[in-house]
């Protein structure tokens, strides 16, 4: 129990669309039957780090329900647990988080009330598995104030420029950051991920509050990378993000690849979720389905091909789903296809439905229809 | 001070022997049922949907797998700081210990544990039944009768009554007379072995009856409570209820799950039901997989055909594999090639490369007739299967079968290889 959690699940990303109007992108349901923030916050447990508190701000509800119980991830526990943070009225302060510095700075004193020495700081949007404690050893031995987890973007699977650029020497010690650079200068993105030891991150964001500066990566990454020994930890396993429409169609598809969904599913750890108990899915007499993710609670009755259904979903007879991702809860009519799509999760598609997008392009289907329920 | 109004004591001891196999390392309750769940998740859903949320659970042979599952509750919110589910084994004593001997022995046996919990009504459960029942209304139905003992019953044909004890009834539903697997039966109202008794009633029942040896509910709690002249009470359940004590009926009550519209339907929203789930994620079906007519678990990978069939989570289906009319359950792999039919397979099992289950004409089978029948190939846990062997009907294997032990490379129809457990 050497470092505390913090995730900050705060934020909406208006490169999703209509996909996060309505949540948290840490709250995105990915890969069939999980949520974006479960591979976070499954990586603290794994790592044995027990207090972990989530900081959320935009549209929260659906995160909130998420992390109904703590028990899923094994945080149900008397020592330390999971806490959820949402912005507070106090009698001197009546904003909303200004900023991911903010939002620590405003919750400050769950960092002082915890003994732990270092601080582990996850965002929630990233689909990835790390031991943590790897980078506090590498945080230790190199001495650093601030260890920043890196990986290097391959330029034909994602935009570099998307995120926190860094430039690191030899030793590993970063010289240049640069967030969201119109060009970047080198491929390696910080991917969210930072150490700190605890009393070094209270004093930088109480230096920060009282300048009125409020942001995590500006006003304390980029704003002391030459006083602070901050050091970069390069991660070389699978990592996406999936703040943009692009990386969050990829990021599901990936996981139609048998080495990805062994790393993630067969091997030690294991990632958690939330336990919906739906009843397996079901594949009835005229149900072709090929090289698709299928989750819990489905019933097929139609072709499905390429695709990730996630949980409850309901195809009809005769239709055909291509190369498309089928949001939870989704009711999909007979005879209706659906190729190149994200079908927001429920939704009601009338019988004889159709939507398409050219191939290479994505259609993002929101169709709140009456349904009829039980 | 402590008070529950009613709370349910399941009785899980029992090895179902019936089951073959299946049981050989494991009680009946445990065995999967439907693709992810034990058959215990039923009652223990059933209670907690009915707002029980006192459940003593009372195991005896082999208990271990029971135990894991249950664990503290948590998949059926049994968790409670006052109440929640125990698992309740029999103990030692400083004199007369003894293990259960009977349903209601075990029950004698825990009567501290009851009374800790101060409560009205107790409801006596088994946890060896598929069905979805409302235990609230039973208990409506036990308070507005003014009845000291309530027991389910259900209409079964009247050709098989005699395989079950059946109640005969007045008018008004009161119970006149029991008859224990009658040669000819005079109703055909079986009881389902669900009761509720005052605990008044009940408790002073198995004090008098505690020197009853293998103190049973239908042979002496009951008789014995009506004798006394307590009031006792049919209640007429018209749900979907079945018995999976036999491997043929355990096949089925599976196979109907597959159906368009099943009369077992777990799709409903009312009425969920839980169980512990170690495996999250979803299931991915193939390019060269294809599947129809069945339901499937989490996590499962089909590269090979599946028709018809009820399969778990975390199972692996072969390129070019065919598996069909078969019960598979969780983490099995059924390797490339493979041809299974009409087969039972339990957890962790390793079929072999194209190998073929279920070959041939049916014979009976030479070691135990009456439990391999309805021509199934029956595999217990952890077994391996050796590539390219074939395998008859009736059969029965279990534990790691090497291809030497195949005459001709076939374990012909009404034949058993069981290297473990108890039967070895």
């Amino acid at each position: 129990m050497r470092a505390i959690g913090v995730i900050l699940a705060g934020g909406n990303s208006s490169r999703m669309g209509e996909l996060s109007a309505k949540r948290a992108v840490a709250a995105m349901p990915v890969t069939g039957s999980y949520r974006a923030i479960d591979f976070s916050l499954s990586n603290m447990t794994n790592s044995h780090i027990q207090k972990v508190a989530v900081f959320t701000q935009y549209n929260s509800r659906s995160l909130n329900e998420h992390l109904n119980s703590s028990k899923w991830w094994d945080f149900g526990r008397k020592q330390g647990g999971l806490y959820v943070f949402t912005p507070t009225i106090t009698s001197t302060n009546s904003y909303w988080y200004q900023g991911t510095a903010d939002a620590l700075y405003q919750n400050i004193s769950f960092l002082k009330d915890s003994h732990e020495p270092y601080v582990v700081i996850a965002s929630g949007d990233g689909v990835y598995k790390l031991d943590y404690n790897k980078v506090l050893e590498e945080h230790i031995r190199k001495g650093a104030d601030i260890t920043v987890v890196c990986k290097d973007i391959n330029p034909e699977e994602d935009d570099v420029s998307r995120f926190g650029v860094v430039k690191y020497n030899d030793d590993m010690q970063v010289v240049d950051f640069e967030e969201k650079p119109l060009v970047a200068q080198t491929q390696t993105a910080s991917i969210g991920v930072y150490v700190i030891r605890r009393r070094q991150l209270i004093e930088l964001l109480e230096a920060c509050a009282k300048e009125g500066r409020t942001d995590f990566v500006k006003d304390i990454l980029i704003r002391y990378k030459n006083v602070k020994k901050i050091y970069a930890y390069k991660m070389d396993s699978y990592w996406r993000n999936i703040g943009t429409i692009e990386s969050y169609y990829k990021t599901n598809m990936d996981f139609l690849k048998k080495d990805i969904r062994d790393y993630f599913f067969r091997q030690y750890p294991d990632v958690y979720s939330k336990v919906d108990d739906l009843p397996p899915a079901k594949y009835n007499k005229d149900a072709v389905v090929n090289n698709s993710l299928i989750a819990s609670g489905c019933i097929i009755n139609g072709t499905v091909e390429n695709s990730v259904l996630f949980k409850k979903v309901y195809v009809g007879n005769n239709c055909v789903i291509r190369n498309s991702i089928i949001l939870n809860d989704v009711h999909i009519g007979d005879n209706s296809v659906i190729e190149n799509c994200i079908v927001e999760s429920r939704d009601t598609l009338r019988a004889n439905t159709i939507h398409t997008a050219e191939p290479g392009q994505i259609k993002i289907v929101v169709e709140k229809n009456f349904r009829y329920a039980l | 001070m402590i008070k529950k109004e009613m709370i349910a004591m399941l009785l899980a001891g029992g090895q179902g022997s019936r089951l073959g196999v299946l049981t050989s390392n494991l009680a009946k309750p445990a065995v999967a049922f439907g693709g992810k769940y034990k058959i215990i998740d039923f009652p223990l859903s059933n209670c907690i949907n009915s707002g029980i949320d006192t459940v003593g659970v009372l195991t005896q042979y082999r208990p271990l797998r029971l135990n894991q599952h249950i664990g503290i509750g948590i998949p059926w919110d049994l968790d409670r700081s006052i109440g929640g589910v125990t698992v309740l084994p029999p103990y030692e004593k400083s004199e007369n210990s003894q293990w259960y001997t009977g349903t209601a022995n075990a029950i004698y046996q825990n009567l501290e544990y009851i009374d800790y919990y101060n409560p009205e009504y107790v409801l006596i459960l088994s946890g060896d039944h598929i069905y979805k029942m409302d235990y609230e209304v039973m208990l409506d139905y036990h308070k507005s009768m003014e009845a000291d003992i309530t027991l389910a019953t259900y209409e079964v044909p009247m050709e098989e009554a005699s395989r079950f004890g059946v109640v005969i009834t007045d008018g008004n539903g009161v119970i006149q007379e029991f008859e224990e697997k009658p040669e000819k039966p005079r109703s055909n109202k079986a009881s389902m072995g669900i009761y509720i008794f005052k605990w008044s009633i009940l408790k002073a029942a198995l004090q008098e009856l505690k020197d009853v040896p293998s103190c049973d509910f239908g042979k002496h709690v009951i008789p014995h409570c009506h004798e006394q002249g307590a009031k006792v009470v049919a209640y007429d359940f018209k749900g979907y209820w079945k018995d999976v004590g036999t491997l043929g009926s355990y096949w089925e009550a599976n196979m109907e799950l597959v159906d368009i519209i099943p009369e077992f339907n777990l799709y409903e929203e009312f009425w969920r039901i839980y169980t512990k789930s170690d495996i999250l994620p979803p299931q991915y079906i193939d390019e060269s997989g294809t599947v129809t007519e069945s339901i499937v678990g989490e996590g499962t990978e089909v590269y090979g055909e599946v028709q018809h069939c009820v399969i778990g989570s975390g199972v692996t289906i072969g390129k070019g594999a065919i598996v069909k009319d078969s019960i598979i359950m969780n983490n099995t792999v059924i390797e490339e090639g493979a041809i299974v039919n009409k087969a039972i397979i339990a957890e962790n099992v390793k079929v072999g490369k194209n190998t073929e289950l279920g070959v041939g004409e049916e014979a009976t089978n030479e070691y135990k007739p009456h439990i391999y029948s309805f021509g199934l190939v029956t595999i217990g846990e952890n077994s391996v299967i050796p590539d390219n062997v074939k395998i008859g009907k009736n059969t029965a294997i279990y534990g790691t079968t090497k291809a030497s032990e195949y005459p001709d490379g076939l374990l012909k129809s009404g034949s058993s290889l069981i290297k473990v457990g108890d039967l070895a």
